[in-house]
């Protein structure tokens, strides 16, 4: 029996500086990296605003902070295209100004108050499953100063999703 | 299944060409991993029908060949020229580049809001959109793309905080990260810190699996109806100018169609106190 003991206690010591080396012995572990393929935040915006199919990849892999100055004179291009008679919109933008904003793609989110894409009141807080965020772009591409310019261009008619939200986790509806 | 000649037919604001097809072939069933990137694409009458050269790949992403005569070549070519120069698009974030159409990697679309506990914010990633209900059964998610939802506090759109959704293949389930500042900005990302929730992923047609991690994070992933609506044929109409405005009534092009979704609730008690802050989601791919 004490042969035994001694046995084990001695495969148990082994067995424990064994593992020990094996920590030491370890090689750094690989990290794995993951690169930039798509990015969005606010809805819509690298379709109707970037054109050429490079420069569509090339906003997807830019970081917000470095796209205002690579894309903002290129949106207000496309929003004069879009709209040759912009002056401002409802919210008193001009070109230059609306195209800064929209440029750097990032959502406004408050963790304060109502989070919404626009409900009459507040604007960009967030986005909500039911906002209807193509009427509100529409509204200030198109709208001009009263957001009354261009009334069969700001706004699209869908007003609702085809499916209703429900009104715990997950919010969205269960797959069609 | 067969072709008819408008599973091949490309739609032109105001015009349709319909191409015959002479023979067919399937040569295989493929997932949506099918890597495309090494193709021309070109957006046919269905939408997620694409024609590259003599192949045609369709909805479930089956593909088929068939053999068309010169004259039908070229004109498919013409077809093309016109579709890519005239602008293809889709929204809010749908199908919006050649790099990363039809892939896991294809964000549609991005939403924060207030939970029904107001203490908690939700924040949804949506990828893989226009998937039919058919196809919604085959909708993976990729082992090797994050999906990473970036948090600016200081309002200079660098993100201060990051929550990375990670799938793991072995599992099936999805593993969430963060929220947590990153040791790094930037286009590059590693996985931060350790799992701070994780969720089997719910199968199409099944009810939703939610997990909560010890932080209070709840965290969904699975195929759920798309929630973006717009009627963008017309606005593609609109902007051909083939039609002078938006109809009376709208119709929504994303009706009845699913999207691969990652819902979480996070506490805003994670992400601190700053009343306003900026939101963007990347998706990032293992290099």
């Amino acid at each position: 029996m004490k042969t035994t003991y001694k046995i084990l206690a001695l495969l148990v010591s082994v067995s424990i500086i064994t593992i020990s080396c094996k920590k030491n012995d370890t090689a750094p572990e690989v990290i794995t990296y993951y690169e930039q393929q798509d990015q969005m935040a606010r809805p819509a915006i690298n379709t109707v605003f970037v054109t050429a199919p490079t420069d569509k990849d090339a906003f997807n892999t830019t970081i917000p902070s470095a796209m205002g100055g690579m894309f903002q004179s290129k949106f207000q291009t496309r929003l004069l295209a879009l709209n040759a008679g912009y002056t401002t919109n409802a919210l008193g933008q001009n070109a230059a100004t609306l195209t800064g904003l929209l440029a750097t793609d990032v959502l406004g989110v408050s963790t304060t108050g109502v989070t919404t894409f626009f409900d009459g009141t507040n604007i960009l807080t967030g986005r909500a499953l039911a906002d209807d965020v193509i009427d509100v772009e529409l509204l200030l591409i198109f709208g001009g100063p009263a957001g009354t310019s261009n009334p069969g261009l700001t706004k699209d008619n869908v007003n609702a999703n085809d499916k209703a939200f429900l009104t715990s986790f997950p919010y969205l509806a269960s797959p069609w | 299944m067969s072709f008819n000649a408008t599973d091949v037919a490309f739609k032109i604001p105001g015009k349709t060409i319909a191409f015959q097809v002479h023979r067919q072939k399937q040569i295989s069933t493929l997932t949506q991993h099918f890597n495309i990137s090494d193709f021309f694409l070109v957006p046919a009458i269905h939408p997620k029908a694409f024609i590259v050269g003599n192949a045609l790949y369709i909805q479930n992403l089956t593909l088929k060949t068939f053999q068309m005569k010169p004259k039908k070549i070229i004109l498919t070519a013409i077809v093309a020229a016109a579709l890519i120069t005239g602008g293809i698009m889709y929204a809010a974030d749908h199908i919006d580049t050649p790099a990363v159409t039809s892939q896991p990697t294809d964000i549609t679309d991005l939403y924060v809001f207030r939970a029904s506990d107001p203490a908690n914010l939700v924040f949804v990633a949506n990828s893989q959109g226009l998937t039919s209900p058919a196809n919604s059964t085959n909708l993976k998610f990729d082992a090797n793309t994050i999906l990473e939802f970036n948090i600016d506090k200081t309002g200079d759109n660098i993100e201060d905080l990051v929550i990375q959704c990670k799938y793991d293949a072995a599992s099936n389930k999805m593993q969430i990260y963060g929220p947590i500042a990153p040791s790094a900005t930037g286009t590059k990302s590693k996985l931060e810190g350790n799992a701070t929730a994780e969720v089997a992923i719910t199968a199409y047609g099944s009810t939703a699996v939610s997990g909560t991690g010890t932080s209070g994070i709840k965290v969904f992933a699975g195929p759920r109806d798309d929630p973006f609506f717009f009627d963008l044929n017309r606005y593609k109409a609109v902007l051909a100018g083939t039609a002078p405005g938006f109809s009376s009534t709208g119709t929504d092009t994303f009706a009845g169609t699913n999207v691969f979704s990652v819902v979480l609730e996070v506490p805003k008690s994670l992400i601190g106190a700053t009343a306003n802050i900026n939101v963007w989601l990347e998706t990032k791919k293992k290099i």
